[in-house]
């Protein structure tokens, strides 16, 4: 092993402490551990927590991590975290991790603030507002990006009925009829500007995946689906709060750390899925992981490039909008891409050597990105 | 918008961090905080600013000006409001985005226009919580 502790401390007070809230506990005892390492917040690129979520800290430290560990198993969640860093700064993920814990279990103050309970950032900032859920959040952001970048409605749901030919072709999609930018526009307004046909399915089901060492990976039936990169971070669990409304920064991170660390560009990917929860997911990945230059992905895929037959075949099980999308709709999307690595896709593309695999989390709070391919560098 | 048959809007619990933002609407100001190290004007509130975790910071009124950056229209049914009604981000003009709902103002996409100026009014919700919604400059209230 080659980690050490550089930094360590616990908060300022203890015992009875009901003029800091649990939020507020976590960032005592973060930054006296910075003062003892004497770092700041910015040199902190890696962050693990239990019992709060990593994207609130993040947020509320003002981080911009490479690296998250949200494992949350009871007290030795601590322990867990300092394994699961050791690991990730070995394996060059990250290079340096903050663990925090703050718990007001006696004064009770702000207990449960994460994830949106009534003492939470999103319950104080946004709740009040009359949210009701991912209809309503996460592509609160579009109409600044079709003002920004002139996309249009029909460009917007062009996304949805290119997802729905490549859905027309696997007999386990949802919906398989083919459908026209006029039905999707047609359809029922949600939340204005998302039509019915903008948003996904609600469905039933799972998967799961199994992995081990590439070097055993010849000794089993399945043709090996190699992780060759991999990103990942977090940002804001507000919506409201994202740096910038048109564009994910957990998407670029976990992007360009994906494709780096895969050593590959952008020729070589030559299937992609993005998740699509609503159908500006696609637009934001294709320009946040670099296919297309900010603003153009509205017209790259009206014009057909991501749909059978196109240059860069994207969601070809139908997506989250066609295919299925039970609520964490990412082991999906992770299951496509190995089904098109191994070649055995319902829509099976040409020739798949390296599929890119991009996930969200929340509405644009995290971000992670997984580059398959068929053989090792 | 609270209408007569509905819910009254969700109050949050304010925590140690955020009591001085609450006590502030309470008395229909929009108290912000600014880093006099780096001078970056912040939202939500914190005890530290977000840029360099530095404790010198400052609580100031903001003007209450906005523009409308971007927003949904919820067509759904919500216990506390009523369909259609528009969720918005608005941009201070301090620079931070905030959350909020636009009132006096159809709840249109031809009414509310991105860029439109935009000034903060108050909503009493409870003894403890007032929320700050936004109106179009020069509406009526």
């Amino acid at each position: 092993m080659t980690v050490a502790v550089v930094g360590a401390s616990e908060t300022t007070e203890l015992g009875r402490i009901p003029h800091l809230s649990q939020t507020q506990l976590h960032a005592d005892g973060a930054f006296n551990a910075l003062a003892d390492a004497g770092l700041s917040v910015k040199d902190i690129d890696g962050i693990a927590t239990a019992g709060a979520s990593p994207v609130d800290l993040t947020h509320y430290l003002g981080l911009e991590p490479r690296w998250i560990d949200g494992t949350s198993v009871g007290g030795c969640s601590f322990l867990i975290h300092v394994r699961h860093a050791v690991a990730a700064i070995e394996a060059g993920y990250c290079e340096t991790v903050l663990i925090t814990h703050g718990e007001s279990g006696r004064s009770g103050i702000g207990r449960g603030g994460g994830g949106g309970g009534a003492a939470s950032f999103a319950g104080q900032f946004e709740v009040p507002y009359g949210p009701m859920g991912p209809t309503t959040l996460f592509g609160i952001g579009v109409l600044r990006y079709m003002k920004q970048y002139g996309m249009t409605h029909e460009q917007l749901a062009s996304v949805a009925v290119a997802q729905r030919e490549w859905a027309g072709m696997n007999p386990r999609a949802m919906y398989r009829d083919p459908i026209t930018v006029d039905d999707v526009l047609a359809s029922r307004v949600i939340a204005y500007p998302f039509h019915l046909l903008e948003c996904c399915l609600v469905t039933d089901g799972g998967g799961a995946l199994i992995l081990t060492k590439a070097e055993r990976a010849k000794d089993f039936p399945q043709p090996p689906v190699y992780i060759l990169g991999s990103g990942e971070s977090v940002e804001s669990p507000m919506i409201s709060q994202m740096a910038d409304l048109t564009s994910s920064r957990n998407f670029r991170i976990a992007g360009r750390d994906a494709m780096s660390s895969a050593g590959i560009s952008h020729a070589d990917v030559d299937h992609l899925m993005v998740y699509d929860a609503f159908a500006h997911l696609p637009i934001y990945g294709l320009e946040d992981l670099g296919f297309v230059e900010r603003g153009e992905a509205g017209p790259f895929i009206e014009e057909g490039n991501t749909r059978p037959g196109g240059r860069l075949p994207l969601n070809t099980n139908g997506g989250g909008l066609s295919y299925t999308h039970t609520g964490m709709y990412g082991m999906f999307a992770l299951q496509e891409s190995v089904r098109q690595v191994r070649g055995e896709a319902p829509a099976q593309v040409d020739d798949v050597n390296i599929s890119v695999c991009l996930g969200v989390g929340g509405m644009f709070a995290a971000g992670a990105c997984i580059v398959f391919g068929k053989e090792l560098p | 918008m609270s209408k007569e048959g509905l819910r009254p809007r969700y109050a949050p619990t304010p925590t140690p961090d955020t009591e001085h933002f609450w006590e502030g609407t309470r008395n229909h100001k929009l108290l912000l905080q600014r880093c006099t190290d780096c001078g970056t004007v912040y939202f939500p509130p914190r005890a530290f600013c977000p840029e360099n975790g530095s404790t010198n910071i400052e609580i100031f009124e903001a003007s209450g000006k906005a523009t409308l950056i971007s927003y949904t229209i919820n067509n759904r049914q919500h216990p506390s409001f009523e369909s259609p009604y528009a969720i918005a981000i608005v941009q201070l003009e301090e620079g931070p985005m905030m959350m909020t709902n636009i009132v006096d103002c159809e709840q249109t996409p031809e009414a509310l226009i991105l860029d439109m100026p935009l000034e903060v009014t108050f909503e009493k919700v409870s003894d403890v919580i007032t929320v700050p919604l936004f109106k179009p400059v020069g509406a009526l209230s």
